[in-house]
């Protein structure tokens, strides 16, 4: 086996100085019962070609984004990711390094989390981030956790536009922890009045900008409320490339940001892995969840970077942790990091705009397919259609004719037949004027 | 000043001490300034086309402040990013003895499988037609873990160990909702990661400790006097955490289960029994997998991870969304309570898992068999009984052996000689190893846990037992505790002032204090 180094002359000589008879007797604390005399009933090992082989086939019963006119988005977008970022995190240092727990010798990853929270704090307006979380989903769970804490209030409220998946998974854990959440259904069409909802035990309003309708706002008025009634403003934001032309969050008075940041420098990877962004107040930041990367001094005096304020953490604090994260997603907030450090201020805010008009463009070219409406007065690259027919339908049409269209609503909410003739779309800056011409040619037929 | 004599002062300020330099370069350690500090305004790594001329949308929420991120040619951030992966450890670079971490090589056809298209440029919310491979991938892998772990069962979504536990927990709670129990105790031996009182306590239980026995075994006793009608589940680790196996596994399971708990296993420790041991054959009822650990996929200085929790038959209905399912049309995706889902629990995080972890530890799978797992766990456990019985007399073990796949020991070797467990770790990081792990488990005075994994070769543990003994012996002469103290002395940097990095947090670079300690 290509992996493994020992011989059998190695092994008879390891098993004569340990003083043991055989490998199985290594094992002797294992109840007689429940060890196995033979291999498990599963195939047997295979070379690179043979695995190269078999995996290969079964990417090819799928339908790759890059192979088809493309308008997918809903959470996970495509956009172009330079090749320097994949060749630079498949450097082993990077690869294949554990968690920086000892500083000396892990000062490449240290100095790059610091980068990273300072480029998350930058984006989001933030004062500060942390090192990752999972993903944006559990980041928004994590933000509704932390309100709980700083208020000692026990409900949050959360937008009907805030995205499902970010909605069931804080659900989730309200369902096994005391605290309740207050959310109105999908509102797709218009706004909510969030505030009537906000009492005297509301820990926080969770707002997502854009939402997953498309539409983007200015909250800065929700957040003066909000803090007149002693609750903080949660922003999240699934788009992160949104933010190169949006008003920050922390411009709009955001006490925590929670974002997804597979935007930057992460394939779609079929929803995984991706990566949190978590931001807040620097007054918050020993209620943050998850590592923290701090500047320091070694015993030279020279500055150096050590992880910090670990007292938070499970390892320290175990049951009174401020949360149990332990492995997040240093790699992806690595390519997340080489991602924003090519593009910079001058190629963050183009590649925005470029988003922005390929959307615009969209928005033209569909309005125009006879029994379409856009729903948005206002997105950034993603807006929602009312289709004259059930969208799910007309995206499997599409997709039989080779276009991927968007996200149809009723796969988040089947049971709400309102909302079961509205499509998703998104645009980036890896859309043609062919693909969108496609995309509204084939629609046409399609409803026709 | 000439913008040459300025960029030397910014180096150093006084001539070299000996074996110094000018730039505090030393040969291939190179010292790297943050990307904020080279920022040229307007300047950019990334050639965009020019945006087409389109009316706004964006409305009142459009930006107007700039955000302050630095400009930088491709060029810089190649070699910035070069630069910092050179200070860093890591496998590719030598032994990572991280106990409790399995630090196993990661092979690259694993890199170029996720990275094919048919997988990595999927988006999950695809119809599901077209991602049907996909599905059929997670579904083999679901086989995999499920056969090898003899579960009938596995939820796939959980992002990494700590969040399979926290789906573990869940789990049982659904269920004793669903029977109507309010059992709130886990019980949670004192030699277990953080992670899992952590867990327990984020799911609503109150968490007990179990004292080890002088066994390093769960104190069977201790924790059969504990277990009652309010207990909910105990978790174990097993291997546990000083790499023994518990060898009353089987009547701890069954004391367990007569008390009406659960028997959660956290599944960090697996790479020890994969292939020869199912935990199901043990009583367990839940237990997640590190694929990052066991199934090498690279934690990449720290995740990606993902942790697949497999379930027995009275947990399964509780699973966690989403399902993937055998439908009339191929594979289907489960996304709403409803059906054979409604016990569902509800969901941990967006869409389906950690795919790209799922097709590298796949490959990785695949590539082994069932017969080279079996091989994996052999020669991982048959590893560290090498290290235990070379480094036996020099230092000293905490239990008697054989052990698992990884080795303890305690500082007694150290009494009295002035050097701690810490000093001796860093004194190994100059000797050009990545340090044991240390401090833990917490029921080991000064513990040095030893995890060498399958993929070294006895040439390398023979090096590496050959530095520890040196190490230990020179620690004992007792005139050489200053020189360990002051340990690392080859690193791009020396130790850390941790104390002052908590005290007062600086977390990010700003640029108003830089320009102000320009003007100091």
């Amino acid at each position: 086996m290509r992996y493994l180094p020992l011989t059998e002359a190695d092994r008879r000589q390891m098993l004569a100085a340990i003083g043991a008879p055989s490998v199985e007797s290594l094992f002797r604390d294992v109840p007689p019962s429940a060890r196995l005399d033979a291999p498990v009933d599963l195939p047997t090992a295979m070379g690179e070609i043979e695995v190269e082989r078999s995996l290969s086939a079964l990417a090819a019963k799928n339908v790759s984004a890059g192979s088809v006119p493309f308008f997918i988005g809903a959470g996970v977008y495509r956009h172009h990711v330079p090749a320097a970022v994949d060749h630079l995190i498949q450097r082993g240092e990077f690869l294949t390094s554990y968690t920086p727990y000892q500083p000396e010798v892990s000062q490449g990853t240290l100095q790059m989390l610091f980068e990273f929270q300072t480029q998350v704090a930058l984006i989001t307006g933030m004062e500060v981030a942390n090192a990752s979380l999972y993903d944006g989903a559990s980041a928004c769970a994590e933000a509704v956790m932390m309100a709980n804490r700083l208020t000692r209030r026990s409900k949050a409220v959360l937008s009907g536009g805030l995205h499902p998946h970010y909605r069931e998974a804080t659900a989730t854990y309200a369902r096994f922890l005391p605290f309740r959440l207050d959310a109105p259904p999908p509102a797709p069409e218009g706004a909510e009045d969030l505030m009537a909802r906000v009492d005297a035990d509301t820990s926080c309003v969770v707002v997502q900008n854009p939402d997953v309708f498309g539409h983007v706002r200015d909250y800065s008025e929700l957040g003066r409320a909000c803090q007149a009634k002693g609750a903080l403003l949660v922003v999240v934001v699934t788009e992160a490339v949104s933010l190169g032309a949006v008003k920050s969050p922390g411009e709009m008075g955001a006490d925590i940001v929670a974002a997804e940041g597979q935007s930057l420098g992460n394939a779609l990877n079929f929803g995984g892995p991706h990566v949190g962004l978590f931001a807040t107040r620097e007054k918050y930041v020993r209620q943050m969840p998850g590592r923290l990367a701090g500047q320091t001094v070694d015993a030279e005096g020279r500055r150096g970077w050590v992880l910090t304020l670990s007292t938070r953490e499970q390892h320290i604090r175990r049951e009174k942790a401020t949360s149990n994260i332990c492995t997040n997603s240093g790699l992806c907030a690595l390519a997340f990091t080489i991602h924003l450090a090519l593009l910079g201020e001058a190629g963050f805010t183009r590649l925005a705009a470029l988003n922005h008009a390929k959307a615009v463009q969209l928005a033209e070219r569909l309005g125009r397919v006879p029994g379409v409406r856009i729903l948005n007065a206002s997105f950034f690259n993603e807006m929602t259609l009312r289709l004259p027919k059930p969208a799910a339908a007309i995206v499997d049409k599409l997709a039989k004719k080779r276009i991927l269209a968007g996200v149809p609503v009723s796969r988040f909410y089947p049971d709400d037949p309102a909302l079961a003739d509205l499509l998703i779309v998104a645009a980036t800056e890896t859309n043609t004027d062919d693909d969108i011409e496609a995309f509204a040619s084939t629609l046409e037929g399609v409803l026709r | 000043m000439n913008d040459w004599s300025q960029a030397l002062s910014a180096f150093s300020s006084a001539p070299p001490k000996e074996g110094g330099t000018y730039s505090g370069n030393r040969g291939l350690q190179i010292e790297e300034p943050l990307l904020f500090e080279q920022d040229a305004p307007g300047r950019c790594g990334v050639d965009l086309p020019e945006p087409p001329p389109v009316a706004s949308r964006l409305g009142a929420a459009k930006r107007t402040r700039p955000i302050g991120l630095p400009g930088l040619s491709e060029p810089q951030v190649v070699r910035h990013f070069t630069r910092l992966s050179q200070k860093n450890y890591a496998i590719d670079s030598g032994l990572y003895p991280l106990g409790s971490c399995t630090m196993k090589h990661n092979p690259r056809l694993n890199e170029k499988m996720a990275r094919l298209p048919g997988f990595a440029d999927l988006h999950p919310l695809q119809p599901q037609s077209t991602v049907q491979g996909a599905l059929e991938l997670i579904d083999r892998l679901a086989h995999w873990l499920k056969t090898l772990t003899g579960m009938p069962a596995v939820a796939m979504s959980p992002a990494a160990g700590a969040h399979g536990e926290l789906c573990g927990l869940m789990t049982i709670r659904a269920a004793l909702d669903d029977r109507g129990e309010t059992r709130r105790r886990v019980l949670v031996p004192e030699s277990a990661h953080g992670t899992n009182p952590a867990t327990a306590a984020a799911c609503g239980f109150t968490v007990e400790a179990i004292p080890a026995n002088a066994r390093g075994r769960v104190d069977r006793a201790a924790l059969e006097a504990k277990l009652g009608p309010d207990v909910a589940a105990l978790m174990l680790t097993n291997p546990n955490t000083c790499g023994l196996f518990e060898d009353e596994i089987i009547e701890i399971a069954r004391a367990v289960h007569a008390a009406g708990a659960y028997f959660y296993c956290d599944g960090a420790n697996f790479n020890a029994i994969v292939g020869r041991v199912r935990p199901a054959d043990l009583g367990i009822d839940c237990m997640h997998i590190n694929l990052h650990k066991t199934f090498s996929t690279p934690h990449g200085g720290g995740g990606p991870g993902s942790g697949p929790v497999v379930l027995a038959e009275s947990l399964a209905p509780y699973a966690p969304l989403p399902w993937i399912v055998h439908g009339k049309k191929g594979f289907a995706l489960i996304e709403r309570k409803k059906g054979a889902a409604k016990k569902a629990f509800g969901r941990l995080k967006g869409n389906h898992g950690q795919m790209g972890m799922f097709v590298r530890a796949l490959s990785y799978m695949m590539s082994h068999g069932s017969d080279g797992l079996r091989q994996v766990s052999g020669d991982a456990v048959l590893n560290a009984n090498y290290i235990l019985a070379a480094l036996g007399a020099a230092m000293t073990p905490a239990f008697p052996g054989p052990c698992m796949h990884e080795a303890l020991f305690d500082d007694g070797f150290l009494k009295d000689t002035g050097v701690a467990t810490l000093d001796f770790a860093k004194a190994l990081i100059d000797e050009g190893y990545h340090p044991m792990t240390m401090y833990f488990p917490l029921v080991v005075h000064g513990a040095l846990l030893i995890e060498p994994t399958e993929t070294e070769s006895k040439d390398s543990l023979d090096r590496f037992i050959a530095v520890c003994r040196a190490l230990a012996e020179r620690a004992k002469r007792g005139d050489a505790a200053a020189w360990f103290h002051g340990a690392p002395y080859l690193t791009p940097r020396r130790r850390l002032d941790e104390t002052g990095a908590a005290r007062k947090p600086v977390l990010r670079w700003r640029k108003e204090e830089a320009e102000q300690a320009a003007a100091e």
